[in-house]
């Protein structure tokens, strides 16, 4: 039977009469238990950190280090380029012994330049740790700038910077949303961080708060996770805080997805292509606000995320707080190692995460699960059969698309119908997939379908230029030639003359003939400037008169 | 180390296509060991002929087509030819099921490239080429109970004629649609007719059992979403609604919603038949549209037509528009204005 979320029946105990639902959706079993109710255990200085400079949505940070570079802890190597980036900070202290391409966190295995650091095991900062900022008397653009400095991504898995959604709430925000719903099933990061350190995800959220300045706050969680709500509840009573409202959101995937839990909450759609500022709200992930903390009070740059280690895969399965550049080997040797049967390697939850080939990658800001998977636990999928347009994965589509139709058209490359029945409104969910009687891969259909039309654009983006360009190189060739042409015509009408003119010409020059001859004469008759002269001057004037007259003379018998 | 690499999701998928076609035919056991009971054997040699036929064509081609047989493991061949039998009389020669059959897997099915792509309902397009070529042969339905052995239903289906005490005239009867359409031909009213054995409790005699058993086949496949409600819900609200107009307009000639409901293959039709998804519309609201589309042909044709039962030809139309439909029923997508 199809474990649809439209079957979800709610216990009567809990009531989210004030709440909306978004369409469809599934309600999957947590397999938290692996790892919600053990402590985060450091995952220690691993001797290489392998830390990329593109950890974020937008461009890749610009590095600053040279191989030989002795970095402390917290030290900037790669600085934001542009808007939409973030800075990369040293992990731990060490020197940087390559800036090069690594195999980075990606389905297709993909290399990308990596600062290289061989730790020396100090993990030492370059000077005591400043005092905690007083984030309340602080300016909001300062204090965003600030956030930006700490090169804070949101921690969720998108890894969008921060600071854009924090700079884009000038004002007009009407709620500042933190995301606590970790709707994926194995993951419990975010279920430890709210139980061990409630306290600092609430100074976080004030901080948020304080930048956004929002009109209400609502922190969302699960509806399984009991102990961390009563964590967060029970610092907001000690605290007096009001100003935070706790919102428990039913269990269904995927409702931790940001459009999905506002719709949950407000009832409101952020609009297609659009972001939820668009619609007054701002939505941040509970580890982006404890990586807020940590970076104003304790002024310590975004270095180390929680890390779900788990599936039947590992020994020990377990929550560590990971140094960012961590080989994801070294975590797994940290959770004891594979067990024998292990088949599958995961980065990120079992619906929307991706398989890699080999450990050998390094953790990111955005990795927040690591999931080794047995064969048992999930056996390679059985080949697809045709698609009978049963229409359950329209049932559990979130984003009330036609998964059959677009299916449909991206198997038959009809991009541009695909793109008609909205394919860049899927989220990629997997939601269609799961429940697929036919077995079929959609997501991976869409995807490739949104990678054919985005290469389609940049060709025509680039035909576009090349045809721009030829066109130019037309024109000026053409502009060229008319002005070769008008010059030679000018040369060939002055060469050839006109007879029409000779007359006028003629007149002219006689004119300027006898203007000469008329100044010759009024010089040879009249002299200038003779009034007043002393004796000595006329002398001289006699002179040269005397001198002009002979030579005059010798011209003209000469 | 080297791990697997597949793409997302993950977790095992929660059903399979076999699987759906099993809960189908479960589903279907209800209605049809009641139409065993009361018509006798016929109906299960119907059954076992057409699913036999049908495998076998499907395999066939399925082998000429280069495709692995293994595809026939999908049950959706089986459902087919349970579906046409089920719509056939239980006294009809043997080559009739597998004609209708051979029809619907290899012209209705495998021509249009199998599973998936055909865009008419292979079982009704096997049955309405049965229904034209040899209109005598599937009007004969038997004397509810008359209860014919084995031997003799062998002997008959496999065309060594009847035993000389038993013909034809004798085992067999129109059905009450029929003989209600054919006594208003001869401007008897429906109150005249209510005393005769044509009536049940509220519809057709036996056959408003027939239905109320695939109804409750029907309403547990929907329980297991196996099957929708907006097709189910349109067909039969769309003939009732139909059925409910003409009968408050004279019903001394127009039979009741009620008796249209439970007559003839309208059950069957709505919760199995016009539900196939493959040549059925696929958005929601459309599949609502396409459901009272079949419920209101279905009237038409049974009080105006040519034919008693309509179900085959209204899902076979429904079937063309189901295209254009779609197109016009597209949801709201998230986010969009």
């Amino acid at each position: 039977m199809v474990d649809s979320a439209t079957s979800f029946r709610r216990p009567a105990s809990v009531s989210f009469d004030h709440l909306e639902t978004f369409h469809g959706g599934l309600k999957l079993t947590g397999h938290r238990e692996l790892t919600a109710a053990r402590p985060i255990l450091p995952a220690g200085v691993p001797p290489l950190l392998t830390i990329p400079l593109q950890q974020h949505i937008g461009t890749a940070a610009e590095c600053l280090v040279q191989p030989g570079d002795a970095v402390y802890k917290g030290q900037l190597i790669a600085r934001q380029v542009g808007k939409i980036s973030a800075a990369v900070h040293a992990s731990s202290s060490g020197t940087v012994i390559a800036v090069e391409e690594r195999p980075v966190p990606h389905p297709s295995g993909l290399r990308a330049p990596c600062i290289v650091l061989e730790t020396d095991g100090l993990d030492r900062y370059r000077d005591t740790r400043p005092a905690a900022l007083d984030y309340t008397r602080m300016p909001a653009d300062e204090l965003c700038d600030h956030i930006r400095g700490a090169g804070i991504v949101g921690l969720g898995g998108a890894g969008f910077p921060t600071h854009v959604k924090l700079g884009c709430s000038t004002d007009g925000i009407e709620m500042l949303l933190i995301n606590a719903v970790e709707c994926e099933p194995y993951i419990a990061c975010d279920n430890r961080l709210m139980q061990e350190r409630a306290a600092e995800v609430i100074e976080g959220v004030r901080v948020l708060q304080h930048a956004v300045r929002p009109q209400n706050c609502i922190i969302a969680i699960e509806d399984g996770m009991p102990e961390a709500e009563t964590a967060l509840r029970t610092v907001l009573a000690a605290n007096n805080e009001t100003g935070i409202t706790i919102t428990r959101v039913p269990e269904i995937y995927p409702s931790g997805g940001e459009r999905q839990l506002i719709k949950i909450l407000t009832g409101r759609e952020v609009p297609s292509q659009g972001f939820p500022a668009d619609i007054g709200i701002i939505c941040q992930n509970v580890g982006t606000a404890a990586a807020v903390y940590n970076a104003v009070i304790r002024q310590q740059p975004l270095l180390s995320r929680i890390v779900t280690v788990t599936g039947e895969g590992v020994l020990r399965p377990q929550n560590f707080e990971t140094l960012v550049g961590t080989p994801v080997s070294h975590l797994i040797a940290c959770a004891g190692g594979y067990t024998q049967d292990v088949e599958r390697l995961l980065i990120g939850g079992p619906m929307m995460g991706y398989a890699v080939s080999d450990d050998h990658i390094p953790v990111t800001k955005t990795m927040n699960c690591i999931l080794a998977v047995t064969r048992k636990e999930m056996p390679a999928p059985p080949p697809a059969q045709p698609c009978i347009r049963c229409g359950k994965c329209t049932e559990v589509c979130p984003a009330e698309l036609l998964p059959q139709q677009l299916y449909w058209y991206a198997h038959s490359n009809n991009l541009d119908a695909a793109q008609d029945y909205s394919l860049f409104d899927c989220i990629e969910c997997g939601c269609c997939a799961y429940v697929c009687p036919s077995h079929i891969p959609l997501v991976q259909y869409y995807r490739h379908a949104k990678a054919e039309i985005w290469a389609r654009e940049k060709r025509t983006l680039a035909s576009d230029l090349a045809r721009q360009r030829h066109e130019a190189r037309l024109s000026r060739l053409d502009r060229i030639k008319q002005e070769r042409e008008a010059r030679m015509a000018r040369k060939k009408q002055a060469l050839t003359g006109d007879d029409g003119s000779s007359e006028l010409k003629k007149a002219t020059i006689q004119a300027a003939l006898e203007r000469v001859k008329r100044k010759k004469e009024l010089a040879a008759t009249a002299p200038k400037n003779v009034d007043n002269l002393t004796a000595e001057q006329q002398q001289l004037i006699a002179a040269a008169d005397k001198r002009r007259q002979q030579k005059n003379k010798d011209n003209s018998t000469g | 180390m080297e791990f697997k690499t597949y793409s997302s999701p993950h977790l095992p998928a929660s059903d399979s296509v076999p699987a759906m076609m099993q809960r189908v035919l479960l589903a279907l056991l209800p209605g049809t060991a009641y139409i065993c009971c009361i018509f006798g054997w016929g109906s299960l040699i119907n059954i076992l002929l057409a699913s036999l036929s049908a495998l076998a064509a499907e395999a066939i081609v399925l082998m000429l087509r280069k495709r692995p047989v293994t595809t026939l493991l999908d049950g959706s061949a089986l459902l087919t030819g349970v579906l046409l039998a089920l719509a056939l009389p239980p006294l009809v020669p043997w080559w009739i099921p597998v004609i209708g059959s051979l029809f619907a897997i290899v012209i209705a099915k495998q021509l249009y490239g199998g599973l998936g792509y055909n865009p008419f309902n292979p079982a009704m397009a096997g049955y309405v080429v049965l229904l034209i070529s040899f209109p005598l042969e599937l009007s004969l339905w038997p004397v509810p109970g008359a209860g014919l052995s084995l031997s003799d239903t062998l002997v008959h289906v496999f065309g060594a004629g009847l035993s000389a005490d038993q013909t034809l005239d004798t085992l067999t009867m129109a059905t009450p649609m029929d003989d209600i359409k054919m006594r208003l031909g001869l401007s008897q009213t429906l109150s005249e007719m209510r005393d005769s054995s044509l009536f049940g409790s509220f519809a057709g005699a036996q056959w408003e059992w027939i239905n109320l058993w695939f109804m409750i086949g029907g309403l547990w496949l929907l329980q297991m979403r196996v099957i929708q409600w907006q097709i189910p819900a349109g067909m039969l609200g769309g003939l009732a609604l139909i059925a409910f107009v003409f009968y408050a307009i004279n019903p001394d000639i127009y039979t009741s919603p009620l008796f249209q409901l439970f007559s003839g293959a309208a059950m069957l039709g709505a919760f199995f038949i016009a539900t196939d998804p493959v040549s059925a519309c696929t958005t929601p609201r459309g599949r609502l549209y396409y459901g009272m589309g079949i419920g209101l042909l279905t009237y038409l044709i049974r009080t105006w037509g040519g034919y008693p039962e309509g179900i085959a030809f209204a899902v076979l139309l429904m079937n063309m528009a189901a295209p254009t439909i779609d197109h016009y029923t597209r949801p709201r997508v998230f986010g969009h204005k």
